[in-house]
């Protein structure tokens, strides 16, 4: 049995560690924050300029002045601060944030990451992923195993133009969790009844044992 | 002294300053910390052929969104430019420029263009599209790329408090690119909700100083849009 997308972000969230600071992309990797694991204490760092970012507002607590990166209203919390994006992405870029968990379009078995356009179509543009991926000690993707038409993500190149370069360490998809080592892609935790077989007949990627 | 840089609307503050082919730095994100009574001058002037330097282009018919309707933009510089369809057009139709630099560097590139600096190294965009054409340079055994600083004719920025000599304070998310902008511009108009005297303000609360600010003025507002309300579940 595959994991729901609601168990991916649960196995993602027992990364987050106490003491962490963290960034949460956009979809998917926002939803991770209501699986922390209980008496785990993180602080959610917002790129625009937020550290420290809380849940989504009830109706009468909504303030323009107060978003996050993906642009929707949320909340600030007791220890709450605010600055500027310059220095937001010093945090960033300088090594102080823990852990980013972002999505992608393709992952390589040499931690290569796409995840920001795809020629041809539209292009949204990169937003604070380049930065994330480049400036974060640990960076986690969360990705459907394979594409909608059954192609695999998880490359021994990347196809589409890349976000970041060796820049990924974890792996979490519908069928497992991978750890990207330098000799190629381990197996960490397979998803219940999901058998090696199915793995490597749906990963490009080189799985090593 | 001070007082000079105090106009009592956009038209006003916007005097003597627009023209053809500007370099435009913007603050905000997305909607939020957008300069929209400066934007609204800058549209009725129908200046045209402008460089607009900003995270992203508004939305649909609202703040930089609007210049893009009218065409008067003819390159942007931004991180993100997705939830805007206009722009989706005519980029596609090549109607317009489109420089993407990643947010990280965006704001660095002009907090550095205010700052003095011309160029720094960094690792975001190595071994990526962003760093073609760009000097690489390894340092203590880790690949770097130089990108250049971004400076600008005009700062257009939004702030939540600002008394007589420019001293700013933003408000809450809404600071986001507002500093970085406002240093790196030749000229600096800024536009507050609240314009308060000399000594309003606490010294230890500015966020910005006066100094990087030349033109003031409280705009109008109604109520502030946002782009996603969510709410819990």
């Amino acid at each position: 049995m595959p994991w729901t997308r609601e168990e991916m972000c649960s196995i993602a969230a027992m990364e987050l560690k106490d003491g962490y600071y963290c960034n949460l992309g956009i979809g998917m990797p926002t939803k991770v924050a209501n699986y922390i694991p209980e008496g785990v204490n993180v602080t959610l760092q917002s790129e625009n300029g937020m550290l420290g970012m809380g849940p989504f507002p009830k109706k009468n607590q909504v303030d323009a002045d107060i978003i996050n990166a993906g642009k929707q209203t949320i909340t600030e919390l007791p220890e709450t601060s605010y600055f500027d994006s310059s220095d937001s992405f010093a945090m960033i870029r300088g090594g102080h944030i823990d852990l980013s968990i972002l999505g992608a379009l393709q992952v390589s078995e040499e931690g290569d990451l796409a995840n920001w356009m795809i020629p041809g179509k539209m292009v949204k543009g990169m937003g604070g992923a380049m930065d994330l991926v480049a400036g974060v000690k640990k960076v986690l993707i969360l990705m459907e195993h394979n594409a909608k038409d059954g192609q695999p993500k998880l490359l021994k190149k990347c196809t589409l133009p890349l976000t970041g370069k060796s820049v990924v360490n974890t792996v979490i998809t519908d069928l497992g969790k991978f750890d990207i080592l330098p000799n190629g892609v381990k197996i960490n935790q397979a998803a219940p009844n999901v058998g090696i077989d199915e793995i490597r007949s749906r990963t490009e990627a080189t799985i090593i044992d | 002294m001070s007082s000079k840089k105090v106009y009592q609307n956009a038209h006003e503050a916007m005097q003597g300053i627009l023209r053809d082919g500007l370099i435009i730095l913007s603050g905000g994100f997305g909607i939020c910390g957008i300069a929209e009574n400066i934007t609204e001058e800058i549209k009725n002037s129908k200046v045209k052929d402008l460089t607009v330097v900003s995270n992203n282009c508004g939305i649909d018919g609202y703040g930089l969104g609007t210049l893009l309707q009218t065409r008067q933009i003819k390159k942007m510089i931004s991180s993100y430019v997705g939830e805007n369809k206009t722009f989706e057009e005519q980029y596609l139709n090549g109607d317009l420029e489109l420089e993407f630099s990643p947010q990280g560097t965006l704001a660095e590139r002009c907090r550095a263009g205010g700052a003095g600096i011309p160029a720094f190294y960094t690792k975001t965009g190595v071994g990526t599209v962003i760093a073609e054409g760009k000097e690489t340079k390894v340092i203590d055994g880790v690949e770097y790329l130089m990108e250049k600083a971004i400076k600008g004719d005009l700062s257009i920025i939004k702030a939540w408090k600002g008394d007589h000599s420019g001293n700013l304070i933003f408000r809450k998310a809404a600071r986001n690119f507002n500093p970085p902008m406002a240093k790196a511009g030749n000229i600096c108009v800024v536009e507050v909700e609240h314009l308060v005297e000399i000594g309003d303000l606490d010294p230890d609360h500015i966020h910005l100083p006066g100094i990087y600010v030349d033109r003031i003025f409280e705009g109008t507002y109604t109520e502030k849009k946002i782009e996603f309300v969510t709410l819990t579940e």
